[in-house]
């Protein structure tokens, strides 16, 4: 189950609305493994929707970050730096990647809801 | 040849019959045949072993070599004692008839040497992390630079001292200028260091990395602390080449004098000279930059039992998996080097590399003060470890035609690289095979 | 299964780490007495530019030394050890002449600056092995520079790069197939260039069609390699070249696995422009557990001025060094490459000869194909066709007890056998890459698939042995996820 107020990225990523948290979807985390090393944004750092923002690294695959809506980077996970695992046990609670003011409000509406990502979850599982 | 081809014809018959095919030959049947060469290569024919022996040491009696002649060439490439016990490692053949560690549980032999290598290039240079070795300094200096602009991303400058070996110079430039940044030599001071006003006057917020040797191209030792402020202040990164690694067994290391990379030549830490190459070339950072050096690493871990041993580790930097955006497109290093390079460390260890220092220190002192003796001076007035270039009373080119005569190869003509002094100038290269006879023939030659 | 000959049944040495043996007045060296006036350190040189002692620092005796690299080289495998099937390493023996060939003082104590005149059997040696290479390859010059594959790969991208700036456009992109190596894309990279990928179609190759839509004037070229790393030969190599040149791009081919046609077909002959040769592969020079190796760079006529400096050339006086190249790309590396890896491949060529280095060729591709046919059936086969030195399975079938290639792997060293290449190339998912080289004869071949087969069955009637593999190494397997989360990557003393 994903959380139902949370809005998706196709790329994976989460955004909260409410608070503007930042982190990788449950699936996005399974499919990587074990997570070894985040590679983080600096603090105060403007991204647009989109862009790259860090990365996020297991063993054998590292995998890019991409802002789901256009932001200043307001605080980075700390915890992630000495316990990236963090990520593969709660990817959507204490595993958030970085927090962001959001500055366009009306770009979460590009995005899809829990349902729309859970069924497109579904649609690329029946792909592979 | 059949030594190294072990199939019989009974092999390959029935090898055939298992496939279900014809001949060797259908096996090529998807290369279009107008594309298949249908003749032999023209190639000589082969030799059996005996007569192959003969052509090369034919082949080798051809050259000047450091086993009957006594080198006073340096610049790079240094003719030092290689301990028996080198070899007999290095032709294990466990060691050298091994692929890459990729499977750990097969490799801990090498696993662990790289190790070794690592924590010992890191107590010579005094840095916090080495990767597991470079092909040689020159590219070890190019990936730096590189590194120096993956690490700051709004500069793209590098400068680079004149003092800097003038092939690390050359290969470093190539590899700036296919990725687009820029490269900016600063010259040298009468004392044969860096230009300290030149660099200051060069260095701005565009410049992402200062590259100093020391001791530099001309054997002087440059004062890298102060070089290591100029370029802090500037935001800009130091970056450390040697060429001449014994050097540390007496000198100030880098990682004490605020160098954020160091590089270097290992070919003096019993490697042959052997024209140049395999030598090896290690690479050292600041432990914050270790995620941003290219190349192989070693890393300790257990196995599923608790029991410690060795992986290689963070291997996402690398192009297997990065693929495009790797921070190198390095996929090896110069593991067999570094085996004898960690072999030479080991034997050597903490006496003997300071007292293999002092005693190149001391011929090299000895040369300086024979020349002086006879009127001649080092061309610069700053301090040097085992080499110098000192101005001779005629051309270099026929002073080592003369040498030559008495079984002595002489120094390198410095006008090959630096222009600006005349045919005189030579750097001279003095180790612990420059005897006391050998300097004082050295001596009088240039002067008769 | 009873009848497979296991090639280990352990002795394990325990060995610590070389700092574990130190002891402080521990020696294992011995120099020379100085014969020259003895002058105090800090009188030669300033006080502030010296050091302490190198903070722990080994202290060993010679013994110590000799037992300790001994004993790790125990828990090495090697082509030396047995089969060593690693796909597209072309893991061959290593001819034991060539090694001492390659320690003749005439050659390992020669300075790269003592001239040419001091110099003329290196050269020689040089400036032949460009030529056979050159004839081996159907390329117009050669370049032994480059100190490996990957660093082959940058000299040729960056020949072509020189190319293209000199027609006054360097191009920007690279068409590069998704089968290529890892080290392609890095590469175009490294060369300035960004990678474009294309997909292979169903036949496991490079198709022209796809080549042509993407082609245009801003495409530098295509990085090709031949056989592919599926061990297939690129059936229209010589169509995609026609396709490349006809909108000014160059043709590179990844020599990697030059031995599956060396002797039988040449890529110069088939449209390729550029080329790299390893050395360390195709002409037995050893490995080294990962390098030095050599990767010299073939290129036809027209793009022999961009060649690096120094080339090795001849005249009236003999070989010379020659730094006089306007045209060229510089200096790639310092000096001229590895000249003690290139007298390996000059005595594996002489070796030979043409005869040999057919015979070499074709029993590799015997060798790959017979495997091909005698696990067919056991494991997964993506691509059924007549392979090349090199075939590439799949863990599919074992996957449904949920055994997988790297389970396959771990569970071959058991039998003593070095795994074959896991995992690549990525367009199979999980590959089992199998190169057996010409150095193996049937007997040998043919345990090692008795032992592939019989892990397939195990796959069946008890994964979890293979699964928990390997049980009889040193060490099991290795936790690379806590290597890779807290690294350490030196010893230091309060460990």
């Amino acid at each position: 189950m994903v959380p139902e107020s949370f809005k998706y990225a196709k790329s994976h990523e989460w955004i909260d609305p409410a608070t503007g948290k930042i982190g990788i979807s449950d699936t996005a985390q399974d499919q990587l493994g074990d997570m070894v090393f985040v590679e983080f944004p600096e603090v105060g750092e403007e991204f647009s929707k989109g862009d790259r923002f860090g990365s996020v690294e297991s063993v054998k695959a590292v995998s890019d970050c991409y802002l789901p809506v256009s932001g200043k980077i307001k605080m980075i996970n700390d915890d992630l730096l000495a316990a990236p695992e963090i990520i593969n046990h709660e990817p959507f609670e204490n595993g958030w990647l970085v927090q962001i003011d959001i500055k366009d409000p009306a770009e979460l509406d590009g995005l899809m809801d829990a349902a729309a990502y859970e069924k497109f979850v579904a649609e690329e599982a029946a792909k592979h | 040849m059949r030594r190294y081809i072990p199939n019989t014809d009974a092999d390959r018959e029935a090898m055939l019959k298992e496939i279900g095919a014809s001949s060797v030959e259908a096996l090529f049947a998807d290369i279009p045949s107008d594309e298949l060469l249908g003749r032999p290569l023209g190639l000589p024919a082969s030799l059996s072993e005996p007569d192959l022996v003969a052509l090369m040491k034919q082949l080798a009696a051809q050259n000047a070599s450091a086993d009957d002649l006594t080198y006073l060439l340096g610049a790079g490439c240094y003719s030092h004692y290689i301990p028996s016990v080198i070899d007999h490692v290095l032709t294990r053949s466990e060691f050298y008839t091994a692929y890459t560690p990729y499977q750990p549980e097969l490799s801990q032999g090498t696993l662990q040497v790289m190790f070794e290598f690592q924590t010992m290039i890191c107590q010579l240079t005094g840095m916090d992390v080495t990767n597991a070795s470079m092909y040689d300094c020159s590219t070890a200096v190019a990936e730096a630079a590189m590194m120096a602009g993956r690490i700051l991303r709004k500069r793209s400058k590098i400068l680079i001292c004149r003092t800097a070996h003038p092939e690390y110079r050359a290969v470093t430039k190539g590899y700036l200028a296919r990725i687009g940044m820029d490269y900016e030599e600063v010259g040298f001071d009468t004392d044969g260091r860096i230009d300290r006003a030149e660099l200051a006057g060069k260095l701005d917020d565009s410049v992402a990395g200062v590259i100093v040797q020391s001791p530099n191209f001309f054997g002087v030792i440059e004062e890298i602390a102060i070089v290591a402020d100029a370029a802090h202040e500037a935001g800009a990164l130091l970056i450390d080449a040697i060429s001449e690694p014994l050097s540390l067994g007496i000198l100030k290391p880098p990682g004490e004098q605020g160098a954020d990379i160091v590089v270097g030549q290992a070919q003096s830490l019993g490697i042959p000279m052997s024209f140049g190459g395999p030598h090896l070339g290690f690479f050292a950072c600041r432990q914050k930059f270790m995620r941003q050096m290219p190349g192989r690493l070693s890393g300790r871990t257990v196995d599923h039992d608790g029991r410690p041993g060795f992986v290689m580790t963070l291997a996402t930097r690398e192009q297997h998996i990065r693929r495009a955006r790797a921070t190198s497109n390095i996929c090896t290093n110069h593991q067999l080097c570094a085996l004898a390079a960690a072999v030479y460390m080991t034997l050597m260890g903490k006496e003997g590399m300071r007292e293999l220092a002092s005693l190149n220190l001391l011929k090299a002192d000895y040369a300086k003060k024979q020349l002086a003796q006879r009127g001649m001076q080092p061309l610069f007035t700053g301090p040097t470890f085992n080499e110098f270039p000192v101005g001779l009373p005629r051309p270099a080119a026929s002073v080592n035609e003369a040498l030559l005569e008495k079984k002595i190869v002489g120094g390198l003509p410095l006008n090959r690289f630096y222009p600006e002094f005349d045919e005189k100038a030579m750097l001279v290269c003095f180790t612990e095979f420059s005897s006391a006879e050998a300097i004082d023939t050295f001596c009088e030659e240039v002067t008769r | 299964m009873a009848n497979i000959r296991k090639e280990m049944e352990g002795l394990v040495l325990e060995e610590k780490l070389i700092f574990d043996r130190s002891r402080p007045g521990k020696k294992a060296y011995s120099l020379p007495k100085s014969d020259v006036p003895e002058t105090p350190l800090n009188e030669m040189l300033p006080e502030g530019l010296l050091r302490d002692t190198i903070q722990d620092f080994p202290e060993v005796s010679e013994v110590d030394a000799v037992r300790h690299f001994t004993r790790l080289s125990t828990w090495n495998y090697g082509v030396d050890s047995g089969f060593y099937p690693l796909g597209s390493c072309t893991m061959k023996y290593n001819p034991k002449v060539n090694e001492n060939m390659s320690r003749l003082p005439g050659f390992a104590q020669t300075h790269p600056y003592q001239g040419d005149d001091l110099s003329q059997g290196v050269l020689r040696l040089m400036f032949e092995l460009s030529e056979y290479l050159g004839e081996i390859g159907g390329m117009h010059s050669v370049t032994l520079a480059p100190a490996a594959g990957a660093h082959g790969e940058l000299t040729g991208m960056s020949i072509i790069r020189a190319h293209h700036e000199r027609a006054g456009n360097p191009r920007s992109k690279v068409i590069v197939p998704d089968s290529a190596h890892g080290t392609n894309p890095a590469t175009t990279a490294t060369a300035g260039y960004a990678p474009i990928e294309i997909k292979s179609n169903e036949r496991g190759c490079t198709d022209p069609r796809a080549v042509e839509a993407l082609m245009d004037e801003q495409v530098a070229g295509i990085m090709l390699t031949n056989p592919n790393t599926l061990g297939l030969f690129e059936e229209n190599i010589v169509e995609i070249a026609r396709i490349v040149h006809s909108k000014g791009g160059l043709v590179y081919c990844d020599g990697a696995n030059l031995n599956a046609v060396m002797g039988v077909a040449r890529f110069g002959d088939l449209g390729v422009d550029v080329m790299h040769f390893n050395l360390h592969k195709t002409f037995a020079t050893p490995h080294g557990g990962g390098g030095p190796g050599a990767g010299p760079v073939g290129v036809v006529e027209k793009l022999a001025p961009f060649l690096p400096i120094p080339t090795v050339e001849k005249n009236d006086n003999g070989y010379y060094l020659n730094y006089d190249r306007p045209l060229s790309i510089g200096q790639i590396i310092g000096f001229a490459g590895n000249f003690g890896v290139m007298i390996k491949a000059y005595c594996w060529i002489r070796s030979l000869g043409p005869d040999g280095i057919a015979a070499a060729t074709k029993n590799a591709v015997l060798n790959a194909n017979y495997i091909l046919a005698r696990l067919k059936g056991h494991y997964h086969l993506p691509f059924d066709r007549v392979c090349k030195h090199e075939c590439v399975f799949s863990d599919a079938y074992q996957l449904k007890h949920g055994v997988t290639t790297m389970d396959i792997a771990k569970r071959l060293m058991d039998y003593g056998m070095h795994p074959p290449t896991n995992y690549f190339p990525l367009i199979v998912k999980d590959a089992i890459m199998i190169e057996p080289t010409e150095s193996e004869d049937k007997a040998s071949i043919d345990n090692y698939i008795d032992a592939m087969i019989a892990i397939a069955n195990e796959a069946q009637a008890d994964p979890d042995l293979v699964k928990s593999a390997p049980h009889k190494t040193k060490l099991s397997r290795l936790d690379e996820v806590q290597a890779a989360r807290k690294p350490v990557l030196r010893w230091k003393k309060e460990d």
